[in-house]
């Protein structure tokens, strides 16, 4: 008898389990994860007549065109090559930018801080396009619309967030004592900055840094409305295969590229980030 | 360590280039003239002129209708995977769940324009966005979620079970009004996400539904009128007070948004 309500028990823990995972589960792996799979299938395939991918003729129907017609003319690498530009460019300025006022907010009473945070969030609360617009007032009138400088503008204000709060975040957590002493021992602010605060300060700035490069990389929305015809990125060339060319293996192919250009930036900072937290384990 | 004054400058510029452009969109939507460049006189005709837009009423009923279903969906998908993935670890569904937020957005729209025309065969549409935006949404209440279940004390579910109590009855009297106020933050915040979204919806949407970004964008892309500047202010206006609303409920929403 008892052994029965225990088996009971278990089956009714293994069904809750089930019940929980099951419909979150089946719906990502519907929409996420076999779409994923199925613009690596289309990459290799032929487009179509009239767009889209050409249907499925029995034997064979496979190829390595797309890729060929990427490699084969220097246009799209160069593209791909400002795109990178870009997001290097805007990463950097994102974390000059940023560095200040993450360094404020760190040292602000802690009452005043949350009402800081607050203040750098709000704007994010708006929408994208809305922010881009702002630009477009902007820019207008001092002739610097559809320019590069207009892309990295844009470029900047909508991801520079992405950057103080992580870099806030690892500020806040330094110990100032390490400050005072390297004052009580001579170092000037500038050595002390060089020395402590910003090699403490690495862990922070490289997951802001995947933050802001990973969503600017594959950005087509800023290029397009605040960028000239010279301006263009990656999202660009993709969504003009979509949308415009419908070459979709073609595009299959570009986002496929993408995928593992942002794969590889990720996985690179993290390891920064791992090599240089145990780097500052070994200060604090 | 006392903040030098050239630190607070700076940080007082960048501040202002935070609010700036955000500031001049609100500010010319009063502006008395076509043109976005100068100041003329106060006016509020464009936010009328809104009122008897219909393209206008009609792409935000469609933004409303979407956010609403598309949030309540993502709400109950999402506290389940974070309810699942706070007691059982599993290890596929916190990748299914976050990946879609990590990516670069337009990959996610890509992938499902080209599912959805090429597998399905499904008339871009409605469905179309509603799914979307449900795939997008799931990952940030689960994060909402887990954290709040992670902030809790794992005895009173053991009391709960001791006593007897069905996992039903168990999630119903202890788990559910535990976790209202993360589920509710999670509704809000999938809400805004939803309304907000432009990339993903620019690929799914197809031709014949358009929602608010996607009316804005095609506005902007024609030319700038006055009547974008009142309609980003009042939109502006509502994700910033639905954001607010949020972080009462659970205080690291915003940081979940950013």
């Amino acid at each position: 008898m008892n052994r029965l309500a225990e088996q009971l028990a278990g089956d009714i823990a293994r069904w809750t389990r089930w019940a929980v995972t099951l419909p979150p589960s089946l719906f990502l792996v519907a929409f996420f994860l076999l779409p994923a799979l199925i613009v690596v299938a289309a990459s290799f395939r032929e487009p179509g007549e009239f767009g889209g991918l050409a249907p499925i003729t029995g034997a064979g129907g496979l190829t390595l065109e797309s890729y060929r017609f990427f490699f084969g003319d220097t246009i799209y690498l160069e593209i791909f090559a400002r795109s990178f530009f870009v997001a290097l460019l805007t990463t950097l300025i994102c974390i000059l930018m940023a560095y200040p006022l993450a360094w404020l907010i760190a040292r602000s009473p802690k009452r005043r801080r949350d009402l800081l945070v607050l203040l750098v969030i709000l704007p994010f609360a708006s929408n994208l396009l809305i922010r881009v617009y702002a630009w477009i007032l902007l820019l207008g009138p001092l002739n610097l619309l559809y320019t590069p400088v207009a892309v990295v503008a844009g470029m900047v204000y909508v991801h520079l967030p992405f950057m103080i709060l992580p870099l806030y975040t690892n500020l806040e957590k330094h110990d100032p004592a390490l400050l005072e002493a390297a004052q009580d021992l001579g170092a000037g602010a500038w050595t002390r900055f060089w020395r402590i605060t910003f090699p403490l300060s690495l862990p922070g700035i490289f997951s802001g840094s995947a933050l802001v490069f990973i969503p600017v990389l594959g950005m087509f929305a800023i290029p397009e409305l605040l960028g000239g015809t010279g301006d263009l990125m990656i999202g660009n060339l993709i969504k003009e295969q979509f949308l415009d060319n419908r070459d979709w293996p073609f595009g299959a192919t570009l986002s496929l590229l993408l995928t593992v250009a942002v794969l590889s930036c990720a996985g690179l900072a993290t390891l920064a980030a791992k090599k240089s937290f145990k780097g500052t384990e070994a200060v604090t | 360590m006392k903040t030098g004054p050239l630190i607070w400058l700076a940080s007082l510029v960048v501040y202002g280039f935070l609010y700036l452009p955000l500031a001049v969109v609100v500010l010319f939507s009063f502006n008395d003239s076509m043109l976005n460049a100068e100041w003329v006189g106060f006016t509020t005709r464009w936010y009328g002129r809104l009122l008897h837009d219909r393209d206008m009423l009609q792409a935000a009923a469609n933004s409303l209708l979407i956010a609403v279903l598309a949030s309540s969906i993502a709400t109950v998908l999402g506290a389940m995977a974070g309810i699942a993935m706070h007691r059982y670890r599993p290890r596929l569904l916190p990748f299914l769940a976050l990946t879609p937020v990590a990516m670069p957005e337009i990959l996610l729209g890509v992938s499902l324009l080209l599912f959805f025309r090429q597998v399905l065969d499904l008339t871009l549409g409605l469905m179309s966005i509603l799914i979307a935006h449900v795939t997008f949404s799931i990952g940030f209440v689960a994060v909402i979620v887990r954290a709040r279940l992670a902030g809790m004390d794992e005895s009173i579910f053991e009391a709960a079970r001791d006593l007897g109590a069905t996992p039903w009855a168990t999630f119903r009297r202890i788990t559910l009004p535990l976790i209202l106020p993360a589920l509710a933050a999670g509704f809000l915040m999938a809400f805004t996400l939803s309304i907000d979204d432009f990339v993903i919806t620019f690929f799914v949407a197809g031709v014949g539904v358009v929602t608010l970004p996607l009316q804005i964008y095609s506005m902007i892309k024609v030319a700038v009128t006055p009547e974008v500047n009142a309609v980003s202010t009042l939109l502006m206006l509502l994700t910033l007070s639905v954001v607010i609303v949020a972080s009462r409920f659970a205080p690291d929403t915003l940081k979940a948004k950013a």
